[in-house]
């Protein structure tokens, strides 16, 4: 049943279809649900043949598993698109320009818009950094803007993503595998393609390269064939068609960085790293990395390569950094915010820490630096004594948390044992940084699975579904 | 390409070509103890078959270790069908071949990969009773048809490009090192045995030898005749038209190194073309004088110090200063 204050991606009200879903609607009441339930596990089936996997960690038991996928796809109107679409372009637009600033000028900081220690004291803060000029002031050439949809219909960004975000392999795995096993959908809807994705990375990586490289090469870094996304790192090398490389695979030498290959070392220009800050260069960030490169960051300090995403964007990607974004959107672009953020509380504020301690049971408390839905306390449907836990780990470092209202977010028809009901979905749309600021027409879905669950991470049993945008 | 991930497609061919190698070796074997001939001289190797597959992979001892006691064609079945504690065991060649086309999925097509991925998740599935219960034939077979599969799909849809050459040097590096010790294995230890030249026995164990390496129907058409060593180790060795045949894995390993190599890994290059023309311009009476034993120990030595250049050139470089001051 679909309760009236949560917003369905699908009904209006009972009986009553979105537009956007009509024809897929129709669609489906002509199918018995044995058909879907055997689509499902094809599916499935499928998902594990390709080996398209991501590890737990934690998990001793099985180190891969395939991501639950589900096959009804969550539907946006054209009109929602747009303000999706450009909500997230603005925002990458103004979070770009606020890197730029704090690693330059700090124009922000004086203007008192933003507390000077809210950035220099905050660890993701790279000093290493100040002054230093990147190719074409990209910072972020790849950002995840979680976005939800709440009781109203309105847009929220959840959160953004500026370091490495993952999932976009999903997103193009996932309507393979929907025209793999409906395609007659896809000749009755007007589904606006998106597998384009890799080739807009691959030119925008280019288009960064170190000045006066004009052939430049591309590389993926990957931590390694064990780590969680290693799947999406092999993806996304194999479709730009390009190397995928691991540290060990890279030598620096007089500031120009080599990849070891069986013709000799050859020049790499430009490295779309998906490994963290920390880890890539143990000369220069933890000694302790194994994974990383040594001397990397000096060559990309002398601008003989580039790193894709930068050094030292965490900073704006950071909890307690995100209730800034709509001031810097006003102060970069003097535009107002086309999506809203949701209304958060700082733990450092007493009036703040006060008013979430005595409403834990309704809020959301998630750490400030945290990711992956790990060490966050979903108030709703946690039990008295994981409110009481959270409590203690709150009041030890108080700074360490924000605090945000349990958010309804939207439902979407999804399958599961009982049938076809609703669950909680949001959306990760995936912003390309430059040449331009784009972003191909859909995104990751991440639906909760268990009825009434509010986490849509995959490490915490999240799914995930095709995200259809329509082109008329 | 990058050499960390030759090597991976090197590995991953091999390890699928040695699973084969290993069904075919289990398969003959097990057939042939089904027979009623056996040898009974129990000081020779050959004389209790199931010794064979360990023999081959050097593997004996490490038997012994994990099955003390006489031998039994379960234990070494179980030792060499599905121990994961034996790297050679099918369970683990298919695993690690796995395992390497995880790595290198970026580099084979989907298809491969699908395919790769596929076998693993029924080989991790196999329980050993099941197996025996279905006909342990039908699960070498199985194997057999998995790894052809492989290849063709690997022949059907993979660009042409170095990868592609390091997965077939991996293959047929495999295969004649199988071929080498297998006919080493058996000509070695049938030697003692004259008395059985020509015998029943002696006719299952040559033709037994022929099958693993699918070269039975071959020898038959080739020659139309009685088998005799001379003229097995003829096919085996020298016709280069026996697809398992020394002669026809070096044809194809001097062909691929001929393309990968360029100045400066010119000598991975030179030891192929030396062994390849070695055969190429061989023999069988020149072998035989020379000891067939001794012919192949001289093959299996000059091979290793092939694959040792071409790890050195391409799979694990060291690379001078000069190469990277360019």
């Amino acid at each position: 049943m679909i309760q009236p204050t949560i917003y369905d991606e699908m009904y209006e009200a009972e009986g009553i279809v979105r537009p956007q879903y009509q024809t897929y609607s129709d669609w489906l009441k002509g199918k018995p649900v044995d058909f879907i339930k055997q689509k499902q596990r094809e599916a499935e089936t499928l998902f594990t043949r390709l080996g398209i996997t991501f590890a737990v960690y934690g998990d001793e038991g099985g180190n891969e598993r395939s991501i639950p996928f589900d096959i009804v796809p969550r539907i946006l109107g054209m009109q929602a698109w747009k303000t999706i679409s450009e909500g997230a372009c603005q925002r990458v637009r103004a979070l770009n320009a606020f890197l730029k600033d704090i690693y330059h000028d700090q124009d922000i900081i004086k203007a008192g818009l933003i507390p000077e220690q809210q950035i220099l004291a905050n660890k993701l803060y790279r000093p290493e950094m100040r002054g230093f000029n990147v190719p074409g002031d990209v910072y972020v050439h790849v950002a995840g803007i979680d976005i939800v949809k709440t009781n109203l219909g309105e847009f929220y960004v959840l959160e953004d993503n500026l370091r490495t975000p993952s999932g976009v392999s999903y997103m193009l795995e996932n309507r393979k595998m929907m025209m793999r096993l409906f395609p007659e959908l896809f000749s009755r809807i007007p589904v606006a393609p998106v597998d384009h994705y890799t080739d807009v990375l691959l030119e925008n990586l280019r288009a960064v390269a170190p000045a006066g490289v004009s052939n430049p090469t591309v590389v993926v870094l990957t931590p390694g064939s064990y780590n969680s996304a290693y799947f999406e790192h092999a993806f996304l090398a194999q479709q730009m068609g390009v190397e995928l490389v691991e540290g060990q695979d890279l030598l620096v030498t007089n500031n120009t960085v080599y990849m070891r290959t069986t013709r000799g070392p050859k020049r790499v220009d430009v490295i779309y790293r998906r490994v963290d800050d920390d880890f890539l260069d143990p000369f220069a960030f933890r000694a302790d990395s194994i994974i990383g490169v040594p001397n990397l960051f000096a060559a990309y300090k002398a601008g003989r390569v580039t790193l894709a995403n930068a050094i030292g964007t965490g900073v704006a990607d950071d909890k307690s950094t995100y209730i800034y974004v709509p001031e810097m959107i006003r102060f970069y672009l003097g535009e107002e915010p086309i999506i809203s953020n949701v209304p958060t509380y700082r733990l450092d504020r007493a009036d703040d820490l006060k008013y979430v301690l005595e409403h834990l049971p309704e809020l959301v408390v998630k750490e400030v630096q945290g990711s992956g839905g790990y060490g966050m306390l979903v108030g709703p449907g946690s039990t008295r004594q994981q409110i009481a836990d959270f409590r203690e780990r709150i009041l030890q470092s108080p700074a360490n948390y924000i605090a945000q209202p349990a958010l309804a977010l939207s439902t979407c028809p999804t399958f599961c044992d009982t049938g076809i009901a609703p669950r909680h979905v949001d959306l990760r749309p995936y912003v390309l940084s430059g040449k331009s600021v784009t972003l191909v027409p859909g995104g990751l879905t991440r639906v909760a699975l268990r009825e009434g669950s509010l986490v849509v991470n995959s490490s915490q049993g999240g799914g995930t579904k095709d995200t259809w945008v329509l082109e008329q | 390409m990058l050499s960390r991930a030759a090597n991976n497609l090197y590995w991953m061919s091999r390890h699928i070509e040695r699973a084969e190698n290993t069904a075919r070796l289990l398969d003959v074997t097990y057939r042939m103890s089904l027979l009623p001939y056996r040898v009974q001289e129990s000081d020779q190797a050959w004389a209790e078959p199931w010794a064979l597959p360990l023999v081959i992979n050097g593997l004996a001892s490490a038997y012994y270790e994990r099955y003390p006691g006489p031998i039994s064609s379960d234990d070494v079945l179980r030792f060499m069908v599905l121990d994961s504690t034996n790297p050679s065991s099918i369970h683990s060649c298919i695993q690690a071949a796995r395992e390497n086309a995880r790595t290198e999925r970026g580099a084979i097509t989907s298809e491969m990969y699908e395919d790769m991925n596929s076998l693993w998740l029924k080989m991790r599935g196999a329980d050993y009773e099941k197996i025996c219960n279905s006909g342990l034939s039908l699960f070498f077979d199985w194997v057999k048809v998995r790894s052809h599969q492989f290849r063709g799909v690997t022949f059907g849809t993979m660009l042409r490009d170095e990868g592609y050459k390091f997965i077939r040097l991996g293959t047929f590096i495999e295969r004649a090192d199988n071929t080498a010790r297998l006919l080493d294995v058996k000509y070695h230890t049938l030697l003692p045995s004259a008395a059985d030249v020509g015998g029943a026995v002696d006719y299952y164990q040559w033709s037994a030898l022929l099958r693993s390496l699918s070269a039975f129907d071959a020898y038959r058409k080739v020659y139309r005749d009685l088998i005799t060593p001379a003229k097995v180790t003829e096919l085996l060795v020298l016709r280069e038209d026996v697809p398992r045949s020394l002669h026809a894995c070096m044809n194809d390993i001097y062909e691929m190194l001929m393309m990968l190599c360029d100045d400066s890994s010119i000598e991975a290059e030179r030891l192929a073309g030396e062994l390849h023309a070695q055969l190429h311009y061989g023999r069988t009476e020149k072998i035989i004088e020379i000891g067939l034993h001794e012919y192949l120990m001289d093959f299996l030595d000059k091979l290793s110090l092939l694959t040792a250049e071409i790890n050195r050139d391409f799979l694990v470089p060291v690379y001078t200063q000069q190469q990277v001051s360019a």
